[in-house]
């Protein structure tokens, strides 16, 4: 009974003080929303970077050549020419951690198909490429390893190229390409991948055999790289650390000597731009801290303030028999239902907004479910205790004392 | 002899403000009997309010007792008090005290927000039997800025015998009034002091005191007169000496 006329009171107050109660949601409904939007940006950028770098093979490793000189010279990566092919056999012979490896030699060019023509990258491997990188074909097949034995001119394109080289729609498997003069002939066609998270075409790449790559494009020995995948994701940096083994010793480094190469796995990559991302989510953390923080001083102000003035509606509720538990009940429900309504708003307009950033601006969000919590807990924590505190106070007066507040 | 309901006892009230004291109350001493109709008289500044909020236990004394039935003031709690508010005591304030922005018969009804023992249907009946008394049921969806002076402190005088108490304290209710309304609201007043209502009223006027059986002259914190009245006028036959207006 009681309660239930504490509920009527404090409800028809509500409605009476329209503007500090909308003043009030407004500071709540902004802090949590923004809070929540912010936080969900940050974590999706980064869970999309981790999905991009998975979906490339998360227990990938890379070895390139190039050395780790500290305040020395360090010479451009593609003038090294450290790894060669016996380190591919090398490590292909010692570790045992690993499932694939293929040498990998890479340049750009121009593909030609009559007069079409289109500038891509053609990069020459192994048949395991496919396996290490996790990519399945559209059509046609994978050169096998005789192919790669006696450096045949056969390619494969990915979905990009072949849109711009073969745009009339004709099968362009069995078909004959030039890769800057060099005629190849197309034997399958890679699935599509769309963009990575770098916006890098993952579909602008035409495939070949190292040796034909190496021989024909190119003309050199050495590789540019060698990737590998470990037995697992787990096993990849035991994979790293053997491998960095069997090449110094290939390399017939000494204990003193610094790597002339970079193994690197995927875990590694992941985390350098986890760590990106991490401080972009702590950037975002902060401005919403920060508005959540001037969203609580908001509804601080407003409660304090509102409560102050009314005072004299304290001092007449108690004059005419109102306790000082009756008051502080009013006064609590009132600051929880504003304090409520106005956190459930908040989330609701986070959670549109979030939405709104992924469907209309394509920005990667998830939503984190401690972002809801944390931000609404501090909104309704502010505001149910800057609502309860002054009339604590208040009630604490004498009837007569409150009245006569000015 | 009927007993005694009120008893003060050397009541003083002092503010201090900064350095100095206000000495509205220097020690003063009486008795009210159950249903005696009491006005409180004096110059402006002489400590009525002052009294009357001690009374209505709105505000303690710095120092005397206050009893009411026999109890001391001074020994109950802020619960209590607030029960004894709210159960006991009408008060009608000198500046109304209407809750803003709310009608006048809600602002009626508020006491009985606070008496868990009175359900929503009886809150209501005894709010509209209220306003029906100071003649304001025409304007009871009212809210107070839609009222005049006069109405407000009608709403006011409805809400303090809204709660059926034993005793009304009223400041100045009239002063708002014209002779007419003040003769009508003295009129219910009579009304309930006959029903064994004690009544202490504050007033200026000389002419409203008529309408008391006793009479308190307060003057700088001092009781200087505290007499019967020899000739209890009746509110409602001066009410019908009065010219007829014509509206
Ligand atoms: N809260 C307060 N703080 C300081 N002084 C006060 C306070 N309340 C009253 N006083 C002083 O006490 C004295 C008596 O005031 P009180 O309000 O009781 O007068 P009153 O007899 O009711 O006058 P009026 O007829 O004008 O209403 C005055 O001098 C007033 O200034
Ligand atoms: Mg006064």
């Amino acid at each position: 009974m009681r309660l239930l006329n504490l509920l009527k009171i404090a409800f028809k107050a509500i409605i009476l003080n329209k503007t500090r109660t909308l003043l009030t949601m407004l500071g709540i409904i902004i802090g949590v929303a923004s809070v929540i939007a912010m936080l969900a940006i940050g974590e999706g950028s980064k869970e999309s970077i981790r999905t991009t770098i998975s979906a490339m093979g998360s227990n990938m490793i890379t070895i390139r050549p190039g050395s780790d000189v500290r305040g020395g010279v360090r010479q451009e990566r593609s003038a090294m020419e450290t790894l060669t092919l016996n380190d591919y056999y090398a490590i292909k012979e010692q570790a045992n951690l690993l499932t694939y490896i293929t040498p990998l030699v890479n340049g750009g060019g121009q593909v030609i198909n009559g007069s079409n023509n289109w500038p891509s990258t053609i990069y020459g491997v192994n048949p395991t490429y496919l396996k290490i990188k996790i990519t399945e074909l559209q059509s046609g097949s994978m050169f096998t390893d005789a192919e790669v034995q006696s450096a045949a001119k056969v390619a494969l394109i990915g979905q990009t190229v072949v849109d711009n080289v073969f745009p009339d729609g004709q099968d362009p498997v069995g078909q004959m390409i030039r890769f800057n003069n060099i005629p190849f002939k197309i034997i399958g066609i890679l699935e599509e991948k769309g963009e990575n998270t770098f916006g890098q075409d993952q579909d602008d790449v035409v495939i070949a055999p190292y040796t034909t790559v190496q021989k024909r494009i190119l003309a050199i020995d050495h590789l540019e790289s060698i990737i590998a995948s470990a037995i697992s994701e787990d096993d990849a940096p035991e994979a790293v650390t053997q491998v960095s083994e069997i090449l110094r010793k290939q390399h017939k480094l000494t204990e003193t000597e610094e790597d002339d190469f970079h193994v690197r796995s995927m875990e590694e990559l992941i985390s350098t731009f986890s760590s990106t991302s991490e401080m972009l989510t702590i950037l975002l953390v902060a401005v919403a801290s920060i508005s959540l923080l001037i969203g609580g001083i908001g509804i601080m102000n407003i409660m304090y303030v509102s409560v102050k003035e009314r005072t004299k509606e304290i001092g007449l509720r108690m004059a005419v028999g109102g306790k000082g538990s009756d008051i502080l009940m009013q006064f609590l429900i009132e600051a929880i239902l504003i304090s409520i309504t106005g956190g459930i708003l908040g989330v609701l307009l986070g959670l549109s907004s979030t939405v709104f950033i992924e469907k209309f601006l394509n920005w990667p969000t998830s939503i984190a479910l401690y972002s809801i919590i944390i931000s609404f807990a501090v909104c309704a924590i502010t505001g149910i205790f800057f609502g309860w505190y002054p009339a604590k106070k208040a009630a604490a007066l004498d009837p007569i004392t409150a009245l006569r507040y000015e | 002899m009927s007993k005694e309901i009120i008893r003060i006892e050397d009541l003083t009230r002092e503010f201090t403000m900064g350095a100095e004291t206000v000495r509205a109350l220097r020690g003063i001493s009486f008795t009210i009997k159950e249903g005696e109709f009491v006005t409180i008289m004096g110059s402006s500044g002489s400590g009525k309010s002052t009294l009357l909020n001690i009374l209505g236990c709105l505000d303690q004394p710095t120092a005397g007792v206050y009893e009411i039935d026999g109890v001391k003031m001074k020994d109950l709690s802020r619960n209590q008090l607030a029960t004894i508010r709210n159960e006991k005591i009408g008060f009608i304030f000198q500046s109304y005290n209407l809750l803003a922005r709310t009608s006048a018969l809600e602002n009626i009804e508020l006491p009985l927000f606070y008496n868990s023992k009175v359900s929503s249907e009886e809150r209501r009946d005894r709010a509209l039997k209220a306003i029906e008394m100071v003649s304001l049921t025409d304007r009871m969806e009212h809210t107070p800025s839609e009222l005049s002076g006069g109405q407000q402190q009608r709403v006011a005088i409805a809400r303090s015998l809204v709660n059926n108490p034993v005793m009304i304290l009223a400041d100045e209710a009239t002063g708002n009034l014209d002779t007419r309304t003040a003769y009508e609201i003295m009129t219910i007043f009579q009304e309930l002091n006959k029903q064994g209502i004690t009544i202490i009223f504050v007033t200026h006027e000389p002419d409203i005191a008529a309408f008391s059986n006793r009479t308190i002259v307060l003057r700088d914190g001092n009781i200087i007169q505290d007499y019967q009245n020899p000739k209890i006028l009746s509110a409602a036959e001066e009410l019908a000496k009065l010219p007829k207006q014509d509206d």
